[in-house]
This record gives structure tokens, sequence and C-alpha cells, in this order.
């Protein structure tokens, strides 16, 4: 795990100082002064491997360094006020797209290849073509354009979670309404289900304690990447409902060449990610009696 | 006398309103939109508008610009300039900083020698290079700081001395990195004071009470300002939203009553809606040649590619937003030595569009018909607006001249290395003024000059640039700047397209707001009208 993100660290490192423009570069040159003082102040004149080492070594101590774009702020306080701002919306937006996903899944499975079902895959069709840019322009058109029914943009009331969240729910949510109904189809065709209905149990029963938790497996996999994903942020999302959130500076940083806030981002991300499929993995057991840790001797 | 002027001004405002039928609204609040989040909101640090945007409602320098960008008195009563135009004493008013503080002269001297110090590392060091021996202490060329030409000499009397005569010095003393700071309040914190709203201690009209990053910034009416008499708002919002379909959405739902900018597709329908504001911008969009690759080192081709473009189409069909053609390098709206002659008016437009004459003259260069004219590339920053105008140029020279020339997009900071190598050969490029005198648009084409990019040089130019920056006499100054931009112009380093305007919405409820052309908003005397 450690040699994973080490990896990721070094390429980034390497990858952002390969290209050409530097943090402090724009359109009105500076005098070689005052050049000479900024590169002094942020040590950009040191050689590469130095600040390698040095860089390294602050990780080591979650010492992301100050940002070179927003000055007097460290990276750390910008992940500290981002992510969790990030977080809200990512679960809220994961929630939302189970509780929508998952039923519409198990309801097509259920009613195969009747109305229910292609209603339910229409939708889904929809869900995962429409990038979530559109779908967010769409929401705020009708939702807080026409309709008046929430604020348009900024962040903080709980009416400002709401078009956002659905915006970036869109796609997982499609997603998980056909994962959901192509495995839930898979499992309701095998042995154990018909030693269910056998035994006596009721329909109802069945699918929820039998059929659907072996078919939230797949579910479960996707869930850990996902949530890495969405909770660190959106790029596209934050930028049109103005929310002070950690996606954006993924993109933003790379433009403004600020090194330090690159480099912590990246990082950050590829921690959340690893830990969370670790987690993934964990889950397994709980979820699926066929995983152990350890092979039972036969 | 003060007092006397402000009861007219009240008198008049009254008198005004009266016949408008124009009433205050019980709210006195506005919205508006900076488009990005403050990079910083020291004033020594900054350089971009959206943080100037801020500061010049938190803070008061000497002066303080009016409608028609002209310095008028602020913390600064009056002042006092010597004959030959380099020795300043300017005598200050009595206030007091938003925590109870006095601000005195002291405050002015820390403040300047602070951003000019090079510990600080300013990026805007450079608007304090006219006083004496700013440049070389920001360089770390004298390391006494008392030899800096800035001294309090009582508690509200400021000396200073400059290198040479600057006839715009009073204009600059209103630029956000010549604003006084608290010496107390930034020694305490000298990397965070102005992140905290307890420690963001300024002078100005407002002050901010609440800063929430990438989302918006709060400022409520400072009532230990000197004037605070003159301000009706209670409070100003300032959100840092980019996206300009976002910001018309809240404009039109009542999120937002001033906005950055506007969507193009949308200018006619907001025109007709009579929510469209169009002020001049002091600056210039145009394109760089590269005067040392060929065939762009010959004037006659130069020449011929500016003659072969219709510059009144592009504002017309491509930019829409009512920006200016430019037949010249300085745009307008900066005053020339006669007082009410505005510079540009007298200098007239210098450059001519005509095709036949463009065709004689690349003829004569030995392109008869284009014939064996290299492709060249047009450099631009990757953006849609850059795009189409690169497009339309490139059809225009294809049209006329019958050449080639491919187009080629480069991010932001890779573009910017670009140009700053000479790797180019045409590039798109845009400057705006950092205070209201042609020599902002000038001196950046001298030999060497950092902001050259051209590589064109010429003595006679520099010689009359050189005049007008050690010249006391406006007459004198702007008679060798017009001399100088008439050769820039004849041997065409760099080919005018149009003069920038800000286009933006703001609601009708909103009065006096007093719109820089140097993209600064003053809220000072702003107010709501009922709605």
């Amino acid at each position: 795990m450690l040699l994973v993100l080490w990896v990721i660290a070094t390429v980034t490192f390497i990858l952002m100082n390969i290209i050409p423009g530097g943090p402090f570069a724009s359109e009105k040159p500076l005098p070689e002064a005052v050049k000479r003082n900024i590169e002094a102040r942020y040590r950009l004149n040191d050689p590469l491997w130095k600040r390698y080492v040095d860089y390294m070594w602050n990780l080591i101590r979650w010492d992301l360094g100050p940002s070179f774009k927003y000055e007097g702020r460290t990276v750390n306080d910008i992940i500290n006020s981002g992510f969790p701002v990030s977080a809200i919306l990512g679960v809220t937006a994961v929630a939302l797209a189970l509780l929508l996903g998952i039923p519409a899944g198990v309801l097509a499975a259920l009613k195969q290849n009747k109305w229910p079902d292609t209603l339910a895959m229409l939708a889904a069709t929809v869900g995962v073509s429409v990038p979530s840019f559109i779908m967010a322009t769409f929401l705020m058109y009708i939702f807080a354009y026409k309709l008046r029914w929430f604020p348009a943009a900024l962040w903080g009331r709980p009416s400002q979670v709401v078009l956002p969240a659905l915006a970036l729910a869109g796609f997982p949510a499609a997603f998980f309404a056909r994962l959901t109904r192509a495995s839930m189809l898979e499992v309701l065709s095998e042995d154990f289900i018909r030693t269910a209905h056998a035994k006596g149990l009721s329909t109802t029963a069945v699918i929820v304690r039998h059929a659907l938790k072996c078919a939230l497996i797949p579910i479960f996999t996707y869930l850990g990447p996902l949530l890495a994903q969405i909770m660190t942020g959106s790029f596209v999302i934050e930028k049109i409902f103005a929310i002070p959130g950690l996606g954006q500076h993924y993109v933003t940083s790379i433009y403004n060449r600020d090194y330090t806030v690159i480099l912590g981002v990246t990082v950050f991300y590829s921690i959340l990610l690893v830990t969370l499929n670790f987690l993934v993995d964990l889950g397994y057991i709980l979820l699926d009696p066929r995983i152990k840790l350890t092979e039972p001797s036969s | 006398m003060q007092k006397r002027l402000a009861c007219l001004v009240l008198a008049l405002v009254l008198i005004v309103g009266g016949i408008a039928g124009a009433e205050r609204a019980a709210e006195q609040i506005i919205r508006f939109n900076i488009g990005a989040e403050p990079e910083t909101l020291d004033p020594a640090k900054s350089t971009g508008v959206p943080e100037a945007r801020i500061e010049l409602n938190v803070f008061e320098g000497l002066t303080r610009l009016d409608e028609n960008d002209m310095p008028q008195p602020a913390i600064a009563e009056s002042w006092e300039i010597s004959e030959d135009g380099l020795r300043y004493v300017f005598h200050l008013r009595k206030s007091q900083w938003s925590n109870g503080d006095p601000v005195t002269a002291h405050d002015f001297e820390y403040a300047w020698k602070r951003a000019l110090a090079p510990e600080t590392a300013s990026q805007y060091a450079y608007q304090l290079f006219y006083i004496k021996n700013g440049e070389a202490y920001n360089a770390g060329e004298i390391t006494d700081p008392s030899l800096v030409g800035v001294r309090a000499l009582d508690d509200y009397t400021l000396e200073v001395e400059l290198e040479a005569p600057t006839a715009y010095f009073l204009s600059l003393a209103a630029f956000p990195t010549l604003m006084p700071v608290n010496r107390k309040v930034v020694e305490a914190d000298p990397e965070g004071w102005f992140l905290k709203p307890e420690t963001y201690v300024g002078n100005g009209p407002f002050k901010v009470t609440k800063w929430v990053h990438n989302s918006y910034l709060e400022l409520e009416k400072n009532p230990l300002y000197w004037d605070a008499d003159s301000v009706i708002l209670d409070k100003l919002v300032a959100t840092t939203i980019e996206s300009e379909d976002t910001e018309l959405v809240m404009f039109e739902t009542g999120q937002l009553d001033i906005t950055n900018t506007v969507s193009r597709p949308e200018i006619p329908r907001l025109e007709r809606e009579g929510l469209l504001k169009v002020i001049p911008n002091l600056g210039t969009y145009y394109y760089i040649f590269n005067c040392e690759v060929e065939p762009l080192n010959d004037p006659r081709v130069r020449k011929a590619l500016s003659m072969a473009i219709d510059r009144e189409a592009i504002t017309e069909y491509v930019t829409r937003a009512g920006e200016i053609p430019a037949f010249a390098f300085v745009p307008p709206g900066i005053p020339d030595a006669e007082p009410g002659k505005d510079f540009r008016e007298v200098g007239g437009d210098l450059i001519e569009e005509n095709v036949e004459k463009a065709k004689a003259l690349l003829a004569e260069a030995g392109y008869p018909d284009g014939k064996g004219f290299p492709t060249l590339n047009i450099l631009y920053n990757t953006m849609d607006m850059h795009k189409a105008i690169a497009e339309v140029i490139q059809e225009f020279w294809k049209k006329n001249l019958n050449i080639d020339v491919r187009l080629m997009n480069q991010e932001w900071g890779v573009y910017l290395n670009s140009r700053d190598e000479g790797d180019f050969e045409i590039a798109r490029a845009g400057w705006i003024g950092d205070y209201v005198d042609p020599m902002t648009f000038m001196d950046m084409h001298v030999k060497d000059g950092g902001n050259n990019d051209s590589n064109w040089s010429d003595p006679e130019h520099d010689r009359l640039i050189q005049l007008a920056k050690s010249s006391n006499d406006p007459a004198v100054r702007m008679q060798a700047m017009h001399e100088a931009e008439a050769i820039l112009m004849d041997q065409l380093p760099v080919m005018p397209i149009y003069y920038y305007v800000e286009a933006f919405l703001e609601k009708d409820y909103v009065k006096d707001v007093i719109y820089s052309s140097l993209g600064f908003i003053d809220f000072k005397y702003a107010w709501v009208a009922k709605h």
C-alpha cells in the first residue's frame, strides 16, 4: 500500500515538473529582482532532487506545504476545508443513487421484460449516457430557474445540497440499477433460491434475505472506488453550483502550476482510494459466505 | 469646507433622487460576483482584479479614484508637489483603522517599505519602483530601508521622493499596492492576518466579516471609516463564482445583483431587457509579431497583415459585447495634456485597413499574391473566443492575401512560456493598464523590456519614451508618447485588434456604483432603490 502511494507521489512530482510554465508566470512578466525574491521565498531555486527529498520527508509527517497560489493557506488547510464539503455532497449523492438504483434494479429483475423493466432500463440508459454537467444544467434550469424550488448555487443550507447531489447521483444510480438487475436475474436462477422457496419461505423473505444479499456483492465492489471518487469532489459539479469543495483543486491546481496543491490532493485521493478498496475487501467477508480469509481445511 | 461640500452633494442627491422618484430600499445589501477566489487579500501582494475589488472597499489610500478615474483626496486631505515633480508632501486627515487605532503617516511608510522588501516577495512590487531607491531596495542592491524615498515627517505628514517625475503618481496612490496596512496587526501574523476577519483590519468604507473560501465573502459597513456618513450600504456579499451560466441563473433568480461577466449568446436578449452594462476597460487585444522570424522581420509584411483584416467585423460578429475596433495601441479613456481631451482622440487612428495596399506591400516584400509566403502559426491560449478570432483572421489573410496560417493553441502556462522564450511566430496577447496614463501601454515596447515579446526595438521610439518618463510637463510627455506611438504603429511589431470593454449585468435598483476602467468597483456611495 505504501509502495503504491510512493510511486504515485513520485510520478506526480516528475510529471508536474516536466510541464512548461511555473506558478508565477503571468502575462505581465516580473522584473528579475522580484522574480528572484519569489523563487527564494518558495525555494524554487533549490535543485530538483533536494525539493523531492524535502517534499517526501514532509509528506511522511503529513505536512503538505504552503499553496503557491493562495497566499497564507497550506495544502492541509485546503484539504481540511474542502474535503468535508465534497464528502457530505458525495455521500448524499451515493445514498440517493443506492436508494434509487437498487429498488429500480430489483423491480426490473422481478418484472423482467414487462413494462416496469423497460421503463427502469430506459431511465438507466439515459442516466448512464447523460454526463453530469448536462444533468446539472438541466436540473438548474428546471428547479432553480423555472420552478424556483431550490437556489441555483452556493453552499451552506440543506436546500443547496439537493440539486448538485441529484446531478452527481444520476450516473451511479443508473449503473446500480443495471448492475442490480443483472445480478438479481443471475441469482434468482440459482439452486439455493429454489431451496429457499421449497422451504416455504415467503417471496419477500427470499428476495430480501437471500437473493438481494448476493446480488449486492458487485455493487459493493463498485462502491469503494466510487466513494473515493465522489467524496473527493467533482470539478464540473463544483464549478456549476459554486460549491467550495475539493474537486476543483484537482484541475485548477494544474492550470496554476500550484505544485504543492497538485501533489497534496493527488496523494490524498490515492490514500482514500487505497483505504476504501481495502475496506471493501474486508466487507466481502461479511457479505459473501463463499469468501473466507483463510481456506478451511477440507 | 469639506462639510459644506458634503451638504451640497447631499442636497443635490436628494433633489436628483426626488426627481427620479427613486426611494431607498429598507434592505441595503448588494450581492456581486468577483468571478474567482481571491488569491490573497494582502494589498501589498495581490495582483488581480477580484482581489482589488475587495481591497478597494476595505482600504483607502492617499487618494481614491472618482467616477472619471481621476484621483481625489482621500486619507490625504491635501498635498504639495515640488517644482521638479520629484517630491510630494501629503497631509493626512485624522482617521481610524477598523480596530480603533489611528491611521498615521507611519502606516503608509511601513506598508510601502513592506511591499518593497525582498522577503515579502510581492509580485506587484514594481508599482512602487517610481519611489526613490524602491527598485534598488527590492533587488537587494541596498539593504537600508531608510534610503527608500518615503518618510513620515510626523504622524500626519508623509514625504515621498520619486526617481523621476511621474505624472500619474496620484493615480497610483489609489492602487491596492499603495494602501496603508496596520503594522501591529500585520506583524502579529504576517502570513495570515488577512485570512481572518478579526485580524483583517482596514481603513476603508467596509470591513470583511466572513470569508468562506471558494464560495463568498461578506462585508459590512465600517462604522469607524472617516467618511462613514457617506456610506449607505449596510452589507456586501461578494461571491467567487466562475461559471458564466451559473451567475446568470443566480442573477435572474435574485441571488445576485451584479455579475462579473455575461455569457455571449445571451447578450442580445439581456440588452433588450435593459440589464446589460458595458463599460470601457483600459485594455487592448492584439497580436504580437515575432520580428526575428522571416518574413515577419520585414515591416512591409507586418503592415500588409495588419491592413488585410476587418476589425469591425471581428467586434461585431465574433466578440459581440460592444468592443471597440482598435486602430492604435493606447485605448480610449486616458486624459491627454489638455483638460477634457482624450489621449486617443488627440492621437487619432494610426493604422488603416486597405486590402489593395496590403497586396501591394506584400508584393513589394517579395510575395506577389502570397506566392512563396511560408505557413506561419498563430499561437493563442486555449479559449473559445481566442480561437474564433484567430479563425476569422486566418480567413481574412487567406481571402485577401492568399497566404496560409495555422492555428495553434496552448494551455495558459505553456503559452506564457512560449511567448517568454520567443518560441512563436504570431501570438495573441492582451494588455490591461495598471494606471490611467498612456505610459502603462507605451513603456512595454522598449528594447529589452520585460514585456517586449516581439523582439522589436527602435532607438527613436526608446528616446521618446525616456523623454516622456523624465519630463514633468504634461504637454511634453503626451507629445512624446504620441510620437512614440506613431513609430510603433508604423513599424507594427504588435497588431492592435480591439479595445476591451467589460460587459456584465446590473439590476436596475442598484445605484451609484463606481466602475473603473481598470476593473475596480467602488461601493462607497452605492445604494439600493426600492424595488
